[in-house]
């Protein structure tokens, strides 16, 4: 076979992305010639790094729609969950206590949450979602009391891609008068995010799902209209307006700045590219009998798509298509059996649940790798059915819910 | 994760997979485990009725590979076995020699249970008792 193609074939690129090598090229000078401390005011390294690092705040601020004093640096998305969310309960203790969110938020969010409650600084609503992975704004509204500080509800969810009404959520946010924060870590540099046209008061993101670096992030935090703090969670040398302590990270800024330059140029043709490969795959593989899409079919990023493929195992299935780097919903790696709980929040049935691949395609992505997948996929669920007693019940006419399962 | 060659070896050439006809006095079926766990192993034994020896085994695996190679290496050895012989492979035979990592070690008691599952089929089908207790 005459190919490019370079095995396996990487389709997780809501885990993470590989550098951009442009990007690479931009931060090398950072770690050797330049590599002075951006707080150094006394001398041309510290002068160096600090110019480096209030140009790719300006990349970032114009991705976003922002003021670039509106950026501050963090280690990733995790750090920025963390920073937003438990700084503004610390900041505006005063006014009240009470979060809302949802169900289906990345564990930073919601681990986030949990622990503010166990320590008895937040009362936290978490939000249910429907079939298609949205929350219901009537059930927002409802939520939120003249308690509430925060309401944080993802852009696009990590697992099945599905994109909340954001512009709605803010709206009525603020028509209750509490502030709103995003993590949009799926988001940034893969579709349009506006703050200001969407009303988000503090926004999460990553370099590393943009293709950038991994260990630099950033929590975005408007500063007019409304003005918004937060309270730093390190203590230390007051970087980042007070609101981050730390020496930056130079290097890694500058990578997240050329990251974000490249994907407001490249976002539109990219996003574009990627819905055609994507969908060529989906609808390729929702020819197979019993197969189903997981989450909202229109209402989601372009570059990725969460299948499963009923009476096939997921992690079966995973090894099978060895040839292809995906994900499971399955978490029959981890000794707790859980299916994922996303896909449960949706209702889709725990036996679907582990039965689902999530493929995210990316910036290197090639037509021909998608062709490939699509074979490779295909084969491996007729071979993995031949093998499993579920496809030949079913096959049978066998109803397996009535079936009395001898349960482990 | 890493899997073992063993493992690695049964998941890409399963050994038996397959039917047997159920309906059949001297075949017995074991059906184990249930779909929203992720795990449901049926095996089945052709018991030849002169001599009492396992004279065929299938398997068909809804799983993961450790599940799939679980499976498959039982049928294997339950293949020339008398059902007593059967009754002695302890799940831990099939951890050792697929070289399987504790969180897999679910996949080879679901295996034994299989086998005993299969096992008491044949023998409640032939006017035996069935047997609880681990031999």
């Amino acid at each position: 076979m005459n190919t490019n193609m370079k095995f396996p074939i990487y389709l997780d690129h809501n885990a993470t992305t590989p550098v951009d090598k442009r990007v690479l090229e931009a931060m090398l000078p950072y770690f050797t010639e330049h590599f002075g401390n951006a707080a150094s005011r006394s001398h041309p390294y510290g002068w160096k790094a600090e110019e480096a690092v209030d140009y790719a705040r300006e990349q970032i601020a114009n991705l976003i729609g922002a003021d670039p004093k509106e950026i501050i640096f963090t280690s990733g998305a995790t750090e920025s969950d963390n920073l937003g969310i438990k700084g503004v309960i610390d900041m505006y203790a005063k006014k009240g206590n009470h979060i809302v969110t949802a169900v289906t938020e990345h564990k930073a969010v919601l681990d986030t949450c949990r622990n503010l409650e166990k320590r008895g600084l937040a009362k936290v609503t978490f939000l249910p979602v429907n079939k298609d992975g949205l929350i219901d704004l009537n059930q927002l509204e409802d939520a939120i009391t003249d308690k509430t500080v925060l309401v944080c509800i993802m852009y696009a969810n990590n697992e099945i891609g599905v994109l909340q009404p954001i512009q709605e959520i803010a709206k009525i946010t603020h028509q209750k008068g509490a502030l709103f924060m995003t993590d949009a870590t799926q988001a940034v540099g893969k579709i349009p995010v506006l703050v200001n046209e969407l009303g988000i008061d503090l926004m999460a993101f990553t370099a590393h799902k943009m293709y950038g670096p991994k260990g630099i992030g950033a929590l975005y935090v408007r500063r007019k209209n409304p003005r918004v703090k937060v309270t730093a969670q390190m203590d230390g040398g007051g970087h980042e307006r007070g609101m981050r302590s730390g020496t930056l990270n130079v290097p890694g800024i500058v990578g997240f700045g050329a990251a974000a330059e490249i994907c407001q140029k490249e976002m539109n043709e990219e996003a574009k590219r990627l819905k055609y490969l994507r969908d060529k795959l989906e609808n390729a593989l929702l020819q197979i009998e019993e197969t189903y899409l997981n989450g909202h079919k229109t209402q989601r990023l372009p570059h990725v798509s969460n299948i499963s493929f009923k009476y096939v195992e997921g992690e079966g299935l995973i090894m099978g298509i060895k040839d292809l780097a995906v994900s499971s919903g399955s978490a029959c790696t981890s000794a707790s059996l859980e299916p994922s709980y996303v896909l449960t929040a949706l209702g889709v049935d725990s036996e679907l649940a582990h039965s689902s691949i999530r493929f995210g395609l990316g910036r290197f992505t090639t037509e021909e790798e998608i062709d490939y997948a699509i074979q490779h996929v295909t084969k491996a669920v007729h071979q993995l059915r031949e093998m499993s007693p579920l496809w030949e019940m079913y096959k049978e006419g066998i109803d397996l819910k009535s079936v009395e399962w001898v349960q482990h | 994760m890493p899997y073992s060659d063993k493992v690695l070896e049964h998941y890409n050439n399963p050994k038996n997979v397959g039917t047997l006809d159920k309906n059949k006095k001297n075949v017995g079926t074991g059906l184990v485990g249930a779909p929203e766990c992720g795990d449901v192993m049926r095996l089945q034994i052709e018991v030849d009725p002169e001599t009492g020896i396992i004279k065929d085994a299938k398997f068909k695996t809804f799983g993961c590979g450790s599940a799939i190679a679980s499976s498959s290496l039982a049928t294997e050895w339950l293949k020339g076995k008398t059902i007593e012989q059967a009754l002695e492979i302890d799940n831990m035979d099939i951890v050792e020699e697929l070289s399987l990592p504790p969180v897999k070690i679910h996949c080879s008691v679901l295996a034994e249970d299989a086998i005993r599952a299969a096992i008491n089929d044949y023998r409640i089908k032939n006017g035996l008792e069935p047997i609880n207790e681990k031999a």
